[in-house]
């Protein structure tokens, strides 16, 4: 039997470590044939948001290629692939709320609108959940 | 399946959210039919006392209307049947073990909560 796990992020990009982190354990939890549910809460739906864009560093002294800046978007978008090719399921659900008080409308594609509903039919179709909240 | 929240962050974004994220999210997913309960800890315990208010704000012009009501959503929260758990050494901590409290507030120790989580399906910390 496929193991379903859901993970519930509240962190917006680039502020936490915490999102990397659950980031890196969806990744291994891809390896190990699981379905994935991600249920993104405030300011996490940002995570998915398709205008985040790299820049160059010049106090690293790197033009915007050799900076190759990371952004949580392309992390998804990869995960998202990977989920793919292991013939995994990936459901990305953004808050709908949460987008349109932040204007995030504009995500990647494969992240889906939803509600807290949509949180506790991920739960509970899940063998487990792990939330990681805002500290 | 049922569920038990964990808040322990008080006042975390209320400003701007206008409520608890957590306490809201839990309104709207037992509005969604869920079973979930909720565990105040850490700096949340004072949202089940008494006679807690927002003052008015305005910022540069742009005034705050609905002020933040923790207490209310808690109360709320209990009239829809959740059960609210708050933690007892936190509440002695902060100095407000004898605090007016809300009637509905279910007191907890740290030796409790072993046998309060394993009741629980899942145990939810934000």
């Amino acid at each position: 039997m496929t193991t379903t796990l859901t993970f519930a992020l509240m962190d917006a990009p680039f502020e936490a470590s915490r999102t990397a982190t659950v980031l890196r354990l969806i990744d291994d939890a891809i390896d190990k044939g699981c379905n994935i549910n991600v249920f993104a809460y405030e300011g996490a739906v940002y995570l998915p948001f398709a205008l985040q864009a790299p820049h160059a560093n010049a106090v690293h002294g790197r033009d915007i290629d050799e900076e190759d800046h990371p952004l949580p978007r392309e992390w998804i978008a990869a995960l998202m692939e990977k989920a793919k090719r292991w013939d995994v399921a990936f459901d990305w659900v953004n808050c709908g709320l949460c987008v349109d008080e932040r204007g995030a409308s504009e995500a990647i594609e494969g992240v889906r609108r939803g509600s807290p509903a949509d949180f506790w039919t991920m739960a509970t179709s899940s063998e487990n959940t792990l939330v990681v909240g805002t500290n | 399946m049922k569920a038990l929240n964990i808040i322990s962050l008080g006042y975390r974004a209320t400003l701007e959210e206008q409520d608890d994220t957590i306490v809201w999210l839990t309104h709207a997913m037992r509005g969604a039919g869920a079973d979930i309960d909720i565990l105040l800890r850490g700096s949340a315990v004072n949202y089940v006392v008494k006679g807690q208010a927002v003052s008015p704000l305005a910022i540069g012009g742009r005034e705050q209307k609905h002020a933040p009501d923790v207490y209310g959503q808690i109360e709320t929260l209990s009239e829809k049947g959740a059960r609210i758990y708050v933690l007892a050494e936190d509440l002695k901590q902060r100095g407000l073990k004898q605090a007016p409290r809300l009637d509905a507030t279910r007191i907890v120790s740290d030796d409790d909560l072993p046998e309060l989580l394993g009741g629980y399906d899942a145990v939810w910390h934000w």
